[in-house]
């Protein structure tokens, strides 16, 4: 992966003219095919786009491979509702914390959408015809008079302007006392897991056709019998992507554990546990904060995981628990401004990290709209930007630098130049093809890579 | 920049939140060895060494630079601990991760023996028992002797049944001890030697790593001695009416006693409650059943500080606008 020979190409298909604190973006998730593209917000609202797909010869035409549609909205809803905890007088935030869908089964799409306490089952389906010639109501619905009905007729089915349904199924609430901060869907299909800061639950899936069954317990509790015993909290969890016995679970320590559900019911003693061993030469009181694991994805492969902590990004070998076999450094320059990313509470901004379809790139956010890729084979990263007033729609995005001493290029930002307040904290890689997501506060960036659409 | 040199530890605290916005020590440089013996001083282990030359060290200790740096961020976390927003549940991980920073450093600090001497300070300098709210934290009390000399009269948390979290820790006391603190943000006013708030690009003033230190000093000293005259002069004037505000603001709901005794009636209607509920307010606000005695001192420690953050008057009308909003809801309107 070179620095300038990526085409991306830039489709702005969420733009607002004011930022306001509702639209910003909280999680962004591809469906299983990536012609789906879910994005939730903090005003609880869930957009799902969707890719137009061209036809096969206009595609020949144009000498393209694939689709290499546009993402345009498909539907909107409001999934979650501010909520009020009366017993502990506090609001719940409607805000999205994480969407995952379903693996398709039918024709119907299947989205679990998620804020800091309910978990709710969507179904998105279509729907293009719709009954008409009805006996007893009129086009409008009113009833008719009955005594003008002088025939029966048998409705029948017309073609009508694509809707698109979104019902919830399912609600899933009442499981957690902490804030949700992941869900997991597993690869039976028929399970999925979520995780707040002590306990980890496991909820079943029914089928679309038939009323669901729930079954939850705590699978993992790491509550301790005295609160103020409290030192370490569970920061993100997974399930593996192969295996539906196993999962991994992230901690505010650093640690990484991987839990074999069929050894126990109550997977408290986990089955591996990964850390990297302390530099005690690089300790300060920021070490802990910054060893905190904010994000956790298994690979496509389900041999390695990816970490993001405060400052690096991390490959682990899942045979390997003693420590990373590739560490990646996201903004090293800010080491030494721990102290003020601690009072201003930067220092917690949980940062998301992603896969590319091959496992071959990794990459992850960070501030003043940039966001890393890291080459595996290479071990280059590179540093690219998701800012509407420096990019142009099909235009070729370019790399940034963050000066850090040497030579200074033109172009290059100052660290101190550095704006704290645009995070690119949430992203997706497509499951397939190289188009990846970038959520940049309230804004929505789309890039693809004309060059090398398919992933190698 | 810390100014002058004190022997007492009421002084040392002063200077830690007398910061200028010049050049700074190197606060956490990569690499700094946690250690409590900075260049030129003796870790105090030896049992036979008198106490003199024991508290002795310490106080070199105190005053070096590295333990004023540890002194800041101390007050800092704390200030972040107590300072729970009003109507949405704090963030756990963040309230755990910041608990963990103030262990640490108050077992360093136990190590070396200055916790001992900035307990007995803050008992030397104590304000009158009769403040309006203080909130408990999330520090375990490592030092006994710390408890000796305390008041008896704890402070409890304006707790979760008054339906809502004090914003703003406000105290009364003696002239030179008002202080108001407010919610850190980067929208904090005309402070010009106040804490960490004022910044360069919305962050912390200071503790960037610094290549020259030895250019700093010289400004240093320079700002010292500005900053001392100044800032407790302008200060004092806007504590004075900020606290008065404050205390408008927050005078109807006090609390000046202990959580009272479960009442049995009270009980059984919660009874079948999860008391994983009351356990999060222990963390979350620092609610504890039995009261203790060691975080007050750290609290007090802010109190008997000079000037330190100051809330602005925007920040009390918005206050004012969240406790409207809280009302309703009370009220269900």
């Amino acid at each position: 992966m070179g620095e300038d020979t990526e085409s991306s190409k830039i489709n702005h298909t969420f733009l607002r003219d004011y930022v306001t604190e509702a639209d910003v973006i909280s999680t962004v998730e591809f469906n299983q095919t990536g012609d789906l593209l879910a994005t939730g917000d903090k005003g609880g609202r869930v957009v799902i786009f969707q890719r137009e797909t061209e036809s096969k010869g206009e595609t020949e035409e144009l000498g393209e491979t694939g689709d290499s549609g546009e993402y345009n909205v498909y539907s909107t809803f409001q999934s979650h509702e501010p909520d009020f905890d009366y017993l502990k007088s506090l609001e719940i935030e409607e805000k999205i914390n994480k969407i995952r869908w379903l693996p398709q089964q039918n024709a119907a799409h299947f989205l679990l959408s998620t804020n800091d306490k309910t978990i709710k089952l969507w179904k998105v389906s279509e729907r293009d015809k719709r009954p008409e010639g009805y006996n007893l109501k009129d086009e409008e619905g009113r009833l008719k008079d009955i005594s003008t009905i002088t025939s029966l007729q048998v409705p029948v089915l017309k073609p009508t302007d694509l809707m698109v349904e979104v019902r919830p199924r399912r609600v899933f609430s009442n499981g957690h006392t902490y804030h949700v901060n992941s869900i997991s869907v597993n690869s039976d299909g028929e399970t999925y897991l979520s995780a707040d800061d002590l306990r980890i639950n496991m909820w079943h899936l029914g089928i679309t056709d038939r009323s669901f069954s729930i079954l939850h317990n705590n699978i993992v509790d790491i509550k301790p019998a005295n609160m103020e015993d409290l030192t370490e909290v569970i920061t993100s969890a997974e399930f593996h992507p192969h295996h539906c016995h196993l999962f991994v679970y992230s901690s505010s320590k650093g640690s990484l554990r991987l839990c074999d559900m069929r050894s126990s019911a109550l997977c408290d003693k986990h089955t591996k546990q990964f850390e990297e061993p302390e530099d005690p030469g690089s300790r300060s009181f920021f070490s802990e904060i910054i060893s905190s694991v904010s994000d956790v994805k298994f690979s496509h492969n389900g041999r390695y995981l990816l970490t993001r902590d405060y400052l690096t990004a991390k490959v682990w070998d899942l045979n390997m628990d003693k420590g990373p076999v590739e560490t990646y450094q996201v903004h090293e320059y800010l080491r030494s401004k721990l102290c003020s990313l601690y009072e201003n509470d930067c220092i917690f901004d949980k940062f998301e990290c992603v896969w590319n379809s091959s496992d071959s790139v990794i990459m992850t956010g960070a501030y003043n709209s940039f966001f890393r890729m890291f080459d595996r084979e290479t071990g280059r990263g590179v540093t690219l930007e998701a800012w509407r007033e420096s990019s142009k729609p099909r235009a070729v995005l370019r790399t940034r630098r963050v000066y850090t001493g040497g030579k200074r290029r033109r172009g290059d930002v100052g660290v101190d130049s550095l704006d704290f307040t645009k995070k690119i904290l949430h992203m997706a890689w497509h499951p397939s093809e190289n188009i990846i997501a970038i959520a940049a506060t309230n804004n929505l960036y789309i890039f693809q890579d004309r060059v090398n659409p398919e992933t190698q | 920049m810390y100014c002058g040199s004190g022997e007492t530890g009421t002084e040392l605290h002063c200077y830690c939140l007398c910061l200028s916005t010049g050049k700074r020590d190197n606060m956490f440089p990569k690499g700094t060895k946690r250690k409590f013996s900075d260049p030129g001083e003796e870790p105090v282990s030896s049992a036979d060494q008198s106490q003199a030359a024991s508290s002795a060290a310490a106080v070199r200790t105190l005053t070096s630079s590295y333990s004023l740096q540890r002194q800041s961020l101390l007050d800092m976390s704390l200030i972040k601990l107590q300072l729970c927003h009003m109507l949405v549940e704090p963030n756990l991980c963040r309230s755990v991760l910041i608990a963990n920073t103030v262990r640490q450093i108050q077992e360093e600090m136990t190590q070396d023996g200055t916790w001992q001497i900035m307990t007995q300070a803050l008992a030397a300098a104590q304000c009158p028992a009769d403040r309006l709210v203080a909130t408990e934290v999330l520090c375990r009390q490592t030092d006994a002797a710390a408890q000796a000399g305390q008041s008896p009269k704890p402070f409890s948390v304006v707790g979760l049944e008054e339906g809502y979290h004090a914003e703003e820790v406000v105290m009364e006391g003696d002239v030179e001890t008002e202080v108001t603190m407010s919610t850190l943000s980067p929208v904090s006013p005309q402070l010009s030697s106040a804490s960490y708030l004022a910044g360069p690009f919305g962050m912390g003033p200071c503790w960037e790593e610094e290549d020259d230190d030895g250019e700093c000093e010289e400004d240093e000293e320079e700002d010292s001695e500005e900053c001392v005259s100044e800032g407790e002069e302008g200060d004092r004037d806007t504590l004075n009416a900020d606290s008065r505000t404050g205390e408008q603001v927050f005078g109807t709901f006090e609390i000046k006693h202990p959580a009272p005794p479960p009442d049995p009636a009270l009980e059984e209607l919660f009874s079948d409650v999860d008391p994983s509920y009351y356990d999060l307010d222990t963390v979350l606000t620092g609610m504890q059943s039995s009261p203790k005695m060691g975080p007050y001192d750290l609290l007090e420690s802010l109190s008997s500080h000079g000037p330190t953050a100051l809330s602005s008057s925007s920040s009390c009308r918005s206050d004012l606008n969240e406790l409207d909003h809280i009302m309703e809801i009370i009220v269900g309107s």
